[in-house]
């Protein structure tokens, strides 16, 4: 993924100005500031579902795993999983949400809401990863497992970009300070 | 790297539509609006028989709307149109797969009610096999608006009442011309149809452009 002198406009308020970046496989950012310093724009620059105000983004196929869980509500979570296709029974057993593949996506807890938010980045096979809060939420073993995750996928030559406010282990990343 | 095809947005869309109550109330509200009619002109069945099939088309107009709200708003909120953009779906694509869904759905409903109103009109058989063409034609084009006004709306307050506002007047056409087929036969059939492809082309990128600019 490359950036290239990128600005980001949120309500016509510059939050990111002049911001490059290149991501090779296995590399990995990790961007840091503040509530509204513009981490999630950033995020969704990345994935192409924001334009930026002046630049260049070019970025491989990604997954994108945000504040939305983008699961029907009413489904069992491994059918509503299966909805967006992949590896899910992989993820589910990555994420230990196997025991939970038959509840209703309604019924789960925010840790397991975002857990199950993660799965769906796993699931994709995507090579380039965008977590907005990827460990909001999450209890210490299931950052751990997070952690773990994120670095066998960059292990086996993914990229990933996390935006976060809570501290994360995120060995040898380039650090982005908004 | 794992796509979404057109056949799993269908079947997603039909599914929510059905297991969500979401044709239920438009087809109960249908039949509703074609019952209050006769206590409105009085029982006099040969005028019921006279004015019924416009009767229906009015109640299927105003029944039309009340959908509108649920097929695209919901899934601008919960982020599956973001998602869907990601993985490189198109969106105009996304788009004419609700308008399939939502006409497979909403068609047969409505077709089916038609024959129970009909029948609390008194309307001939003759009358009721026009007025059910027009319908399965008529539909396709209220489908197609129905979703471009859903995106148009999706995430404003009062998204509901600005449907009606938007979408009723351009279903104006498609009233006359699904109305003037009860009486005039093919050659109003035919003027629905162009009515109805003509919505059917325009709304996909239209509805795609509304999500597009909800999302920046």
């Amino acid at each position: 993924m490359l950036l290239e002198r990128v600005a980001v406009a949120r309500g016509g308020r510059e939050l990111v100005r002049d911001l490059s970046l290149a991501l090779g496989p296995g590399d990995a950012a990790l961007v840091t500031g503040p509530n509204g310093a513009g981490k999630s724009s950033l995020i969704r620059v990345c994935a192409g579902l924001l334009r930026p105000v002046a630049g260049r983004v070019a970025a491989s196929t990604s997954a994108l795993a945000d504040a939305r869980l983008a699961l029907d509500e009413e489904r069992p979570l491994q059918r509503a999983l299966a909805f967006w296709g992949g590896t899910v029974e992989d993820a589910l057993r990555a994420l230990n949400l196997l025991a939970l593949a038959d509840v209703p996506v309604r019924f789960l807890s925010t840790g397991q809401r975002q857990r199950a938010n993660l799965a769906r980045v796993v699931a994709s096979g995507a090579p380039l990863w965008l977590l907005d809060e990827p460990i909001n939420g999450l209890d210490a073993e299931s950052t751990d497992v997070i952690e773990t995750l994120v670095a066998s996928h960059r292990a086996n030559g993914g990229a990933v970009v996390v935006a976060t406010h809570i501290p994360m282990s995120l060995p040898g990343a380039t650090e982005l300070r908004l | 790297m794992s796509g979404v095809g057109a056949r799993a947005l269908v079947a997603r869309e039909l599914r929510r539509a059905w297991t969500g109550g979401g044709l239920v109330t438009p087809v109960v509200f249908f039949l509703l609006v074609a019952v209050l009619f006769p206590f409105a002109v009085g029982p006099d069945a040969r005028l019921l028989a006279r004015v019924g099939g416009g009767v229906i088309w009015a109640a299927a107009l105003l029944a039309a709307l009340l959908p509108v709200e649920r097929l695209v708003g919901p899934d601008l909120e919960a982020g599956v149109l973001d998602q869907l953009a990601v993985r490189g779906v198109p969106l105009p694509g996304v788009m004419l797969a609700k308008i399939a869904a939502h006409w497979l759905g909403f068609a047969p409903a409505l077709m089916l009610a038609a024959v129970i109103a009909a029948g609390l009109l008194g309307l001939s058989v003759e009358t009721l096999v026009r007025v059910e063409a027009g319908l399965v034609i008529g539909t396709a084009g209220l489908a197609a608006l129905a979703v471009a006004t859903g995106a148009l709306t999706a995430g404003l307050r009062g998204a509901g009442a600005l449907a009606g506002l938007l979408m009723l007047p351009l279903a104006v056409p498609l009233l006359i011309f699904g109305a003037g087929a009860v009486t005039d036969g093919t050659g109003a059939l035919k003027l629905l149809a162009a009515v109805s492809l003509l919505y059917l082309a325009g709304a996909p990128p239209v509805a795609a452009a509304a999500v597009r600019a909800g999302m920046d």
